[in-house]
């Protein structure tokens, strides 16, 4: 039952065959019955998730602008250095650079980082309410799918003012940005539960997400490479980040990157689950 | 409210409410020292492989617990078994930390929801903490309506829950502030307002509930019976023996994790009185 192996001592007497297959099918069942029931609650996780933003900028008069804000002056910035560091011309680059920034930092780094305290952050509502765990992963999902559409106006923004507008093809982007929000909900389950057992994982995965910054295309692009753009297909990051992006820019993603990230996406869900049956039971003794 | 109300009724429900629990133990974890770390517990691990590759520790053995030596395990229950019927109010009673808000929390399906030994037949409603997911940030209305949302309501029934809570609650202007500007007794008003807002078929309640000034008191106990009185099963604990003896058909004294009376009010408390009397005469002598 936890983290021991001594522990399955607790059921000892219960008189029923304690079968390694038969007791992780139950845990699956009840770990899919968390999720039914979560989704079923879907009014509380979306409130749930208004009100963190809302408690996030309380007493500030443009309340969850604030992020358009700084983000537009973070892209500004950024653009109007970089492009004398690498070359380019600010009118190409710029739409490339809002897009791809807005989709690393609002986007995947932040849907990595949040769903680290899933549930270390509902601690006291998990002790005292006995509600599907599922409910906060929800929650913090429907946390980042606002902060993002906060975001996202700043390089719509500047599509407008540069006057590139990239089409229907945008519309693509839909999909894809709901792949990374079933991705977003597995992550909950699988670091949520991992972190509210080790303290140590979130900035683990901030360095990891530093690392990951860096080697994938976000402030470069993909044919700055080369000839060895073939080795980003190892990189799940830059196929996530594409099937989003492309469409952004008026362009069809690549179908292989559209096979990697949804690969991608189903070995992260069994993880997920895999993980999250096992911990769910012990979840309100480690958090 | 209306629709939880058809399930109240031990005549109409399909299912009767039942809790038993079998044999039960409960160890909690506590981590101390590097426990919370996967580094360290990833770095343990590697050396304790090492260590015995080279067959350095034939002399001593050394536990390390899957390479957690930071983690202890705190016995809470112990081989606890109890079944508890439709009708039944069951009052615990026991010394601080005798396990008997683990207990109820077990009950709850907090702790071990899976376990094959304990058995949860029925709504349950705990009422185990003060707060019991409050968020201290927002205002008593808007709490109000995120346990609304908690329990699966449409907007009809929780603006008819406001409505309840607001009139038994009393806390005119403060129901529009936060929760966290609210005194103690102003948040056990509104935390019992809306616990008490719902009939479920088990009810569960740790001790504070009996909190808030006389008035307030009298005010709760009506609406207490009310709920106490459709549900099928109430397991409360307390240390006002009064409440215990004017409530309860049943008493679990708990002691050390472990059952140490279970019986009818009368010759449990007896017992239980006998022997605080008892270490009160040793602590005098």
């Amino acid at each position: 039952m936890m983290a021991s192996s001594g522990s399955s001592a607790q059921f000892s007497g219960s008189g029923l065959p304690t079968q390694p297959d038969r007791a992780s099918r139950s845990r699956l069942v009840s770990a899919f019955n968390d999720i039914v029931g979560g989704l079923r609650l879907w009014r509380l996780a979306l409130s749930l998730g208004w009100l963190d933003i809302r408690l996030q900028f309380n007493g500030s008069r443009i309340g969850p602008f604030w992020l358009t804000l700084t983000t537009g002056v973070m892209v500004g910035s950024m653009g109007l250095i970089y492009s004398q560091l690498f070359h380019l011309v600010l009118h190409d680059y710029l739409p490339y650079l809002a897009i791809s920034l807005i989709l690393w930092q609002a986007g995947l780094s932040s849907l990595i980082q949040e769903s680290c305290s899933t549930f270390t952050r509902a601690a006291e509502t998990l002790r005292s309410v006995n509600m599907p765990y599922s409910v906060q992963a929800f929650r913090t999902m429907v946390r980042c799918g606002i902060m993002f559409g906060y975001n996202i106006i700043v390089p719509i923004v500047v599509f407008l003012a540069l006057g590139v507008w990239p089409g229907l093809t945008m519309l693509l982007a839909i999909p894809a940005i709901a792949v990374w929000l079933a991705n977003n909900v597995a992550l909950c389950l699988l670091l949520g539960s991992a972190c509210a057992r080790f303290r140590d994982i979130p900035p683990i995965v901030g360095s990891i997400l530093q690392i990951m910054f860096y080697i994938t295309p976000v402030i470069w692009e993909p044919k700055q490479l080369g000839n060895t753009t073939f080795w980003l297909y190892f990189n799940p990051f830059y196929a996530l980040l594409e099937i989003v992006r492309r469409p952004f820019l008026g362009q069809m993603p690549d179908p292989t990157l559209w096979m990697i990230a949804g690969g991608f996406s189903l070995t992260l869900w069994i993880l997920a689950l895999f993980v999250f049956s096992r911990s769910r039971s012990r979840l309100a003794f480690w958090i | 409210m209306k629709d939880s109300s058809a399930h109240t009724d031990p005549k109409t429900t399909a299912t009767a409410a039942s809790i038993s629990i079998t044999d039960l133990s409960l160890s909690f974890p506590i981590f101390h020292g590097g426990a919370r770390s996967l580094k360290k517990m990833l770095l343990k691990r590697g050396k304790s492989l090492l260590a015995s590759a080279r067959g350095l520790q034939t002399g001593g053995t050394v536990t390390l617990g899957q390479g957690e030596t930071g983690t202890v395990y705190i016995e809470a229950l112990r081989d606890i078994s109890l079944s508890i019927t439709a009708g039944e109010r069951v009052g615990l009673i026991g010394h601080n930390g005798a396990g008997k808000s683990t207990l109820l929390r077990v009950m709850a399906g907090i702790y071990m929801p899976e376990a094959p030994n304990v058995h949860i037949q029925g709504k349950v409603a705990p009422l185990l903490d003060l707060l019991s997911g409050m968020n201290p940030q927002l205002t008593g209305r808007e709490n109000i309506s995120l346990f609304g949302h908690q329990k699966g309501f449409n907007s009809t029934q929780i603006s008819k829950l406001e409505k309840d809570v607001e009139a038994f609650a009393q806390l005119d202007d403060f129901l529009d502030l936060p929760v966290r500007l609210y005194s103690t007794g102003m948040t056990i008003r509104l935390g019992f307002g809306l616990a008490t807002s719902i009939t479920p078929q088990i009810l569960l309640m740790d001790e504070w509930f009996m909190a808030g000034d006389f008035h307030f008191q009298e005010r709760a106990e009506k609406r207490l019976a009310s709920v106490v009185d459709s549900t099928d099963i109430l397991v409360i604990t307390s240390h006002a023996l009064g409440v215990l003896e004017k409530w309860c058909t049943r008493l679990i004294w708990m002691e050390h994790g472990q059952i140490r009376m279970d019986g009818p009010v009368k010759p449990v408390m007896a017992a239980y009185r006998a022997e605080s009397e008892q270490n009160n005469q040793k602590d005098h002598a």
